[in-house]
């Protein structure tokens, strides 16, 4: 059992971030503390390919003439570009937050939705 | 060649904010010239397409299994020309409509990132590279959150970041699956791993690959029970963008469903391998009724429209899943059809907005008096999207029906009938509230003429096609071919 685990440690660690990170996501009502947990949850991710890339006995791959097999660099460098993808998401993320908070001035979200709705009942006693 | 398609809105989105510093009006007229390029190209493209079969292009000369491939086929050009067709016309559109609801100095940089959320679309049909696939989605998911926020409302803050969350987890899921399919074939080309995944059928990572990927695209298509990102960014975004996200955005994402269901994995292994057909034919069906109902509790017009995407999306969804020949050719059909209809009604709505800067239906008492126009092309496309024969919305519904009748799923019928009827309601609300005849008869005043012509163009073309059914026919007649083809 011991073995099961260790053996596979870098899935299971992902697992786990994967699991807190959509936890972070769901349930936490602050806008930036769900942005830290999609970090989590994408970093979990990235985890996940860079185990996947191991081969056993592999070296790194670059070009040695003692190796005798590489691992394999495609997730690595599959996973630069999410890397990238990552960051953006999370710039956009935060400067959306930011332009929330100049409107509401608040960042958490069942306050931001109490002024949405007294927003609508005003606009429907004008009327 | 086919890269063009492309490399040209590409280079102009980056090219854009420059012609902004010169500038505030040149932006549009730098979109609309590389859009109309572009949507010539994609008929060209096309008709060789058509004559001549498949064309592919590789990356940096590396051959199909080790570089990034783009493919035109017979499925993805329908696909690639309804979307460059309706970007063209909603860029005519657009000029007007942003200027109400835009602040000048932002123009440049909405019209850098409205070409970017093109690009990334387009890339999602034309790649041939499951990765490559990826890279687009978030491309456009990354634009689309920024123009959503642009909206003028403040509820355009929250529609925009409840959406970015959800389409995170949704493409993060699908970078999970395409983890999985790597690990299982090691190759990340759609037409080799399909090559590679049948001796691989029973094992467990490519089922848990399937799993994520279709759930994550399920998200970015909005299927009924992970809609709720959908109505608000719909109704929220500026107009012009609005109509562009329903005309084209969840209709791309089925688009990449069948890719993945159909060219990626095969036929046998979705539907006698594991029992996914029936699971996604409940959904889509629930989707169909859900969504009908929900949009006649709406009294805002573009969220009722929206609501009522999520229901048409479950049209899409049901001929992908009874996974026979005509079911699918009225899938493809209903992908163009909606895209024409939906994008018709945003345009429409945004119309009412950009003269009454009304939105919600019980205001709209006699508006036909001072909008007669858009209000007779309104009714027009409602025909359409009820399924009247003689437009184009009939034909999708006839081959769904058909296609449920051959593999004997009868109860399909009646659901698709009642959807309808629900859809006649919801949309026949604003036709009789707009020729309600209490109101005194006020001047006419029309939607400028550059928004007017693309409503008249959408609302003619649904006629023309339903009319000289041929051309959609033949189109998706040849889409079908590829999907089960190969």
């Amino acid at each position: 059992m011991s073995d099961f685990i260790l053996s596979k440690f870098n899935y299971w660690a992902s697992i786990l971030l994967m699991m807190i990170g959509m936890y972070g996501m769901i349930a936490k009502k602050n806008l930036i503390k769900k942005i830290i947990g999609m970090n989590i949850f994408q970093v979990s991710v990235f985890l996940f390919y860079i185990s996947m890339g191991k081969v056993k006995g592999g070296t790194a791959p670059i070009f040695w003439e003692k190796a005798v097999i590489y691992d394999n660099p495609i997730p690595h460098v599959l996973i630069l570009t999410a890397i990238v993808v990552s960051i953006s998401t999370t710039a956009v993320a935060l400067s959306i937050i930011i332009r929330i908070y100049n409107c509401f001035r608040t960042v958490e979200e069942n306050k931001i939705l109490e002024t949405l709705a007294n927003d609508e009942n005003q606009s429907g006693n004008n009327q | 060649m086919i890269v063009y398609i492309i490399l040209i809105p590409l280079v102009t989105a980056i090219i854009i904010p420059l012609f902004g510093f010169i500038n505030k009006k040149l932006p549009f007229y730098v979109t609309l010239l590389s859009a109309f390029t572009n949507f010539i190209l994609v008929i060209r493209t096309a008709k060789k397409i058509f004559s001549y079969g498949t064309e592919r292009y590789f990356f940096g000369g590396f051959e199909a299994p080790f570089g990034i491939e783009y493919v035109v086929d017979g499925l993805n050009s329908i696909i690639l020309i309804i979307i460059s067709f309706m970007f063209f016309i909603i860029t005519v559109y657009s000029k007007r409509s942003l200027e109400k609801e835009i602040e000048n100095r932002r123009l440049p940089l909405f019209y850098a990132l409205y070409t970017l959320f093109y690009t990334g679309i387009l890339g999602i049909v034309i790649t041939g590279d499951i990765f490559n696939l990826y890279v687009f989605i978030e491309i456009a998911s990354l634009s689309s959150y920024t123009l959503i926020a642009m909206g003028q409302k403040r509820n355009a803050l929250m529609a925009s970041y409840n959406y970015l969350i959800l389409g995170t987890i949704g493409a993060t899921f699908i970078l999970i699956g395409i983890g999985y399919l790597f690990m299982a074939t090691g190759s990340l080309n759609m037409a080799d791993i399909k090559l590679r995944i049948v001796p691989l059928y029973h094992s467990k990572m490519v089922r848990t690959a399937f799993a994520f990927l279709t759930l994550g695209l399920m998200l970015k298509l909005a299927l009924f029970p992970l809609h709720v990102w959908l109505p608000n960014a719909y109704s929220y975004a500026p107009s012009a963008m609005g109509a562009l996200l329903a005309a084209t955005g969840t209709k791309v994402s089925a688009y990449a469903l069948i890719r993945i269901l159909y060219s990626v994995f095969t036929i046998e292994f979705d539907m006698k391998i594991i029992p996914f057909n029936q699971i996604f034919l409940l959904i889509s069906l629930v989707a169909i009724l859900a969504g009908s109902t929900l949009a006649l509790a709406q009294t805002n017009l573009k969220k009722m429209l929206a609501y009522s995407s999520i229901g048409q999306i479950g049209y899409i969804t049901l001929g992908i899943s009874l996974s026979n020949a005509t079911s699918l050719q009225g899938s493809v059909l209903h992908i163009f059809n909606h895209s024409l209809m939906k994008g018709g009604l945003f345009l429409i709505a945004g119309g009412i907005f950009y003269k009454l800067n009304i939105e919600n239906i019980y205001d709209m008492k006699g508006i036909s008096k001072r909008m007669p126009y858009s209000m007779a092309f309104f009714v027009i496309l409602t025909l359409s999207m009820i399924g009247m024969p003689f437009t184009v919305g009939f034909l999708s519904k006839w081959y769904l029906i058909l296609g449920a009748i051959e593999v004997g799923r009868y109860f399909v019928i009646p659901i698709i009938v009642i959807s309808s009827l629900l859809s006649l309601i919801y949309l026949w609300r604003l036709v009789e509230i707009s020729f309600n005849s209490d109101v005194d008869k006020k001047e006419i005043s029309e939607m400028p003429v550059s928004m007017m012509v693309p409503v008249i163009i959408i609302s003619l073309l649904t006629v023309f096609l339903g009319v000289f059914s041929d051309i959609p026919i033949s189109l998706s007649r040849e889409a079908v071919k590829i999907i089960l083809g190969s």
